[in-house]
């Protein structure tokens, strides 16, 4: 399907077009729009985990000069509908999710009230002047905890801490366990993180009075789907409202939901029927905004002598916080689901409790539940290698499927699309060297140093996904118009907000109509614009997205070929089309190219019998299945054995993300994936104290990998084509960020393993790694 | 990120902030290049009524040499120090410590004496200020004085100065190379958990070693140095000397590390300080 590799623009590591508007400074982000009676909006959120409301007060902010009014429960509530969650489960118990907090509040940064000005330094003061009343009541932020008997209740009308239980089993698992020649436990936590995209959260909600619609900007990943979930909230059909994603500056999840704000702002635009803006603040975003991760698991893996693994179970407790966002209960499924990894084990089951605390709630973050698989699946590799002597890359080609056995059909019910999960690891074998990397460690184990080897293989799933599969609908839309001038027009669904294609669908495009890339704008983030669409999340955009776009662009060519026979006086059979000319066939010199077609097309003076004018068409592509990229990354790490920090020596990853339309957008994201594994694995969590007080509020003490944390990173990929869409593809976004963290953990692991240190949860802090050293007893069989 | 309203003043000369500082009080702050101030304002952790920006008083910034000694103006930015030629030749602790302070757009614009009068217990000058036995010359109605830095620390976020003073200048002294600043930095706001500067003195077989970011205050390694004092060395006598870096020391402890941590790293950053400074003699 790939056009022609030799020329044209597929496959070519293009400069982004979108990157100088956004080096430049010249892009509108949600906070530099403005409009003629704008008001500004300011929260005030409870400074408690858990109290109870006694009273709000808000006459002296009221009566502060510029403040127009100051909104609490009482009178938004009972107008504004709930939040909803997208993926309920059968025994759910959730609470009700109103815009503000009613009589309690639940979490640090609980909406209790908000306060419009006309402008937002005077909305902020006036947050200052209300006088809230709370009386603090027990509060329990650890999910284990959370399941005790005598457990404080996150929301005690609930009646227990348990939100739902979710389970998936497949294969004999006792007989598995049965035949085992070891059984190998281990329980692994997977901190909280916080998604910290550095443009935070804001909107501008405003209402048409006379047309009665709604227009809402907002720095979201999903435009498409806020338009189908505020009508609920708000009370506007969905014909007569528009969601626009400006740009978007970092998103990795956390703005894959639909937030109270947003709702909030536009309740109170057709209210008060003017413009209404929020803009988050750095400190709103770490407390208020979803965050990641934040599992704990008793793992189980029954395996033989030589390697292989029969089975895996688990019992994995999901903190799910305070409330079900858009698709909190779905991400600890994607783990169940993906926990069997690159591997063939005929056996598995995993039981999941999400459990409510007094936090944040959490929900996707990028890779959103894989992560957690991958690491411990990849984990657990290495685990089984120590234990039973062998080498941790035998041990992985040992449990590998054959590039043969593709599809492959997991134990979990999902069915890989294809694979060659030992060509990627042996490419990056070669590429470490592999070999050498033992060698270094050895030298340095001589020398007293602690230096460690360690690979991940992984293997993850995107392009989500079939509609079978997904709340409201897993395909994507698109569109392509060629304009009377002969430019074109694409316009797509899948709201890319940063990830690049606007370079990559004009590359697919201009390949496929053979024009000029500089012909090519593509549209997107605006329910106006592009009328359909599923949005951006699990890296499914240019697998999707792209596809739709492919579809309307044959149509374009098939439309323009009857028109271009009736004009060649050929029949439309006979017309052939070759790089944007249409020629009757054995006739090319005489041929006719777009400019000409277009202008007859929309010009419609002479068009061939029974022929609609206008040259475009849109397309709907429903995937068969979704994409399971893959790879191997390897990494040598030695630890400063005084101070337990950890130095990265040698990163390759090499990842297999099917045909690849631009290697430079591959590459980026590859890049910022490791750099969020990076931070998982070595440094990044969130923090809550006994009394959920957030201590990790801000940059000060949130520490997200920066520059010069990043090491020289080796990069290279293989090429398995993915069945599951014409193009061949299989998506990157998340891949640097679920094949990464484990092969850090792992090589931070391997240079402990001489003092006898089996396994430590992350982050890997200095400090963690200089007590583990310190309380070590050296083993003698390494 | 807000701050509260204020009044912001911009006085073009020492005498007129002096004035507007005296007449505004525990009300006012002084706005030095605003790394501290400003984001404590956005968080309302700081709200003066009254903001006087000394950034455009021209005589506060300079480098030079000056008695024998080397007198840095308190507005100098901490790019200025890492670039200057001056300190890289006579006291090169500076030049060495500030590429280590938080990164270019932090030192393009924060100040030294800025740095000095907030005494964030994790900054990373005051080690070296201390090392260094450094004098720092105080502006009030009054007239100026200088204080030297063993008295200029009070506590966390508290200084020698008055509310109505304004740090003018710091002098230190010319030193051999024999110098070195190690740092243990906290992963996300760059700040010291454990900085370590020490200046040996050959000459008179001492050692200076200034401790930031482990205690409330920085301070002076005296037990370390009494130990090295008129001691060669070596690796055996800079280990057992650092041994006490954190002796009689109340370290913090927060959730970026322990006390027990902070003083371990106190006592692994002065000794890498001290074999660095001494691989320099």
């Amino acid at each position: 399907m790939a056009t022609s590799k030799n020329k044209g623009y597929f496959g070519k590591a293009l400069k982004r077009v979108e990157d100088p508007r956004l080096i430049k400074g010249l892009a509108t982000y949600v906070d530099d729009l403005k409009f003629p009676g704008m008001l500004h909006a300011a929260v005030l959120r409870s400074p408690h985990a858990h109290a109870k409301i006694l009273g709000v007060k808000t006459e002296s902010a009221k009566a502060l000069p510029g403040v127009i009014g100051v909104y609490t429960a009482a009178d938004v509530n009972p107008t504004c509908g709930l939040l909803p969650c997208a993926s309920p489960m059968p025994d759910q118990k959730a609470p009700k999710h109103t815009v503000l907090a009613g009589d309690r509040v639940y979490y640090v940064g609980h909406p209790v009230a908000i306060v419009l000005a006309t402008d937002r330094y005077i909305a902020r003061d006036a947050l200052d002047l209300i006088e809230a009343d709370y009386e603090p009541l027990p509060v329990v932020v650890d999910p284990e905890k959370a399941l005790d008997k005598d457990s404080p209740l996150t929301h005690p009308d609930l009646g227990t801490n348990v939100s739902f239980t979710w389970s998936v089993a497949n294969g004999d698992l006792d007989g598995a366990f049965q035949q085992a020649d070891r059984v190998i436990k281990q329980r692994m936590v997977h901190q909280r993180l916080i998604p910290m995209a550095i443009e935070p959260r804001g909107c501008v909600a405003s209402y048409h009075p006379g047309e009665g619609t709604l227009t809402l900007w907002t720095s979201t990943q999903i435009p498409h789907l806020v338009r189908t979930l505020l009508p609920g909230m708000v009370g506007v059909p969905e014909n007569k409202i528009r969601v626009v994603a400006p740009e978007v500056g970092g998103g990795f999840g956390s703005k894959l939901n639909l937030y109270v704000e947003e709702a909030l702002c536009c309740h109170l635009s057709m209210r008060l029927r003017t413009p209404v803006k929020w803009i988050e603040s750095r400190r709103e975003n770490a407390a208020a905004t979803i965050h990641g991760r934040d599992q704990v698991g008793e793992y189980e893996v029954a395996v033989k002598n030589d390697g292989a693994v029969l089975a895996i179970k688990s019992r994995t407790i999901a903190d799910i916080g305070s409330y079900l966002q858009l698709l909190t209960p779905a991400i600890p499924t994607l783990t169940g689901l993906m926990l069997t990894g690159c591997y063939k084990i005929k056996a598995m089951r995993m039981d999941v409790i999400g459990v409510y605390t007094h936090k944040m709630s959490t929900d996707a973050y990028r890779g959103a539940g894989r992560p957690e698989a991958t690491y411990v699946i990849e984990r657990v590799m290495d685990l089984v290698a120590a234990e039973l002597g062998l080498d941790p890359i035998k041990v992985r080609l040992k449990n590998f499927p054959k590039p043969t056995e593709f599809p492959f059909n997991t134990a979990t019910g999902l069915t890989y699309d294809s694979g060659n999960y030992q060509g990627a690891l042996k490419k990056a074998q070669q590429i470490a060297p592999w070999d050498d990397l033992v060698r270094w460690r050895e030298k340095a184990r001589q020398e007293g140093r602690l230096f460690g080897v360690g690979v991940s293989t992984y293997v993850e799933i995107c392009a989500l996904g079939p509609s079978k599969m997904m709340a409201s609908g897993g395909w994507e839309w698109g569109c392509v118009r060629m304009e009377i001038s002969g430019k074109v027009s694409v316009i797509t669904g899948a709201t890319p907000h940063g990830q690049g294609q606007e370079t990559s669908f004009a590359q697919i495009i201009a390949d496929k109509l053979g024009v000029p890339i500089e012909d090519i704008v593509v549209f997107r983030g605006d329910t106006s614009v592009a009328h359909y669409g599923r949005d951006t999340y699990g890296s499914r955009a240019t697998a999707l997205g792209g596809t739709a776009l492919i579809m309307s662009a044959e149509k374009v060519i098939e439309k323009a070929r009857r028109l271009a026979a009736h004009l060649l006086g050929a029949k439309t059979k006979d017309v052939l089309f070759r790089d944007g000319k249409f020629f009757a066939k054995g006739k090319p010199k005489k041929s006719v190219g777009w400019g000409l077609l277009a202008q007859e097309a929309y010009v419609a003076k002479n068009l061939p019998p029974n022929f609609e004018p206008g040259l475009e068409a849109s397309s709907f592509f429903e995937p068969k299945n979704c994409t399971y990229p893959f790879g191997t990354h390897i990494v040598a790490a030695e630890i400063d054995r005084d101070t337990g920090e950890v130095q990265i020596i040698k990163y390759v990853a090499v990842d297999d993300c099917g045909h690849q339309v631009n290697p430079l957008l591959v590459e980026g994201q590859v890049q910022g994936g490791i750099a969020h594994s990076l931070g998982q694995a070595l440094f990044e969590r969130a923090v809550y104290d006994e009394n959920g007080q957030l201590l990790t509020g801000e940059f000060m003490d949130y520490a997200l990998a920066r520059a010069k944390d990043i090491p020289d990173y080796v990069m290279d990929s293989t090429v398995t084509p993915s069945p599951s869409n014409p193009m061949g593809i299989k998506g990157c976004g998340e891949a640097g960020t679920i094949g990464a963290t484990p092969a850090i953990a792992n090589a931070v692991l391997d240079a402990l393993a001489p003092l006898g240190i089996r396994h430590l949860d992350l982050p890997l802090t200095p400090e963690k790694i200089w007590r583990a050293i310190n309380n070590s007893k050296p083993s003698k069989s390494k | 990120m807000i701050p509260a309203s204020f009044d912001y003043f911009r006085p073009q000369s020492l005498e007129e902030a002096i004035g507007l500082l005296n007449q505004h009080g525990e009300e006012a702050k002084v706005l030095a290049g605003g790394h501290s101030l400003v984001p404590a304002m956005k968080l309302r952790l700081a709200q003066p009524k009254v903001v006087i920006d000394i950034g455009r008083i021209s005589d506060l910034n300079y480098i030079r040499e000056q008695d024998g000694k080397i007198a840095i103006g308190a507005m100098t930015t901490h790019h200025a120090i890492e670039t200057s030629g001056l300190l890289r030749e006579k006291c090169p602790l500076l030049t060495e410590l500030a590429p280590q302070i938080g990164d270019v757009q932090v030192r393009n614009r924060g100040t030294i004496g800025g740095s000095l009068v907030h005494a964030d217990p994790a900054a990373d000058w005051p080690a070296a200020i201390l090392a260094l036995d450094a004098e720092l010359d105080v502006v009030g109605p009054n007239g100026s004085r200088s204080i030297h830095v063993k008295k200029f620390f009070v506590d966390l976020f508290q200084t020698a100065l008055q509310p109505n003073q304004i740090l003018r200048e710091i002098r230190v002294p010319a030193t051999p190379r024999s110098v070195a600043y190690v740092k243990f930095a906290q992963r996300a706001s760059g700040f010291a958990i454990a900085g370590v500067a020490v200046v040996v003195h050959a000459a008179s077989q001492t050692v200076s070693v200034g401790v930031t970011g482990v205690a409330a205050k920085p301070y002076r390694a005296n037990a370390v140095e009494k130990s090295l004092e008129g001691q060669p060395l070596t690796a055996e006598s800079i280990t057992h000397a650092s041994k006490r870096a954190a002796s009689r020391i109340d370290p913090l402890n927060d959730i970026h590390a322990s006390a027990e941590y902070r003083a371990h790293l106190a006592r692994v950053n002065t000794r890498r300080a001290l074999q660095i400074a001494a691989s320099r003699i």
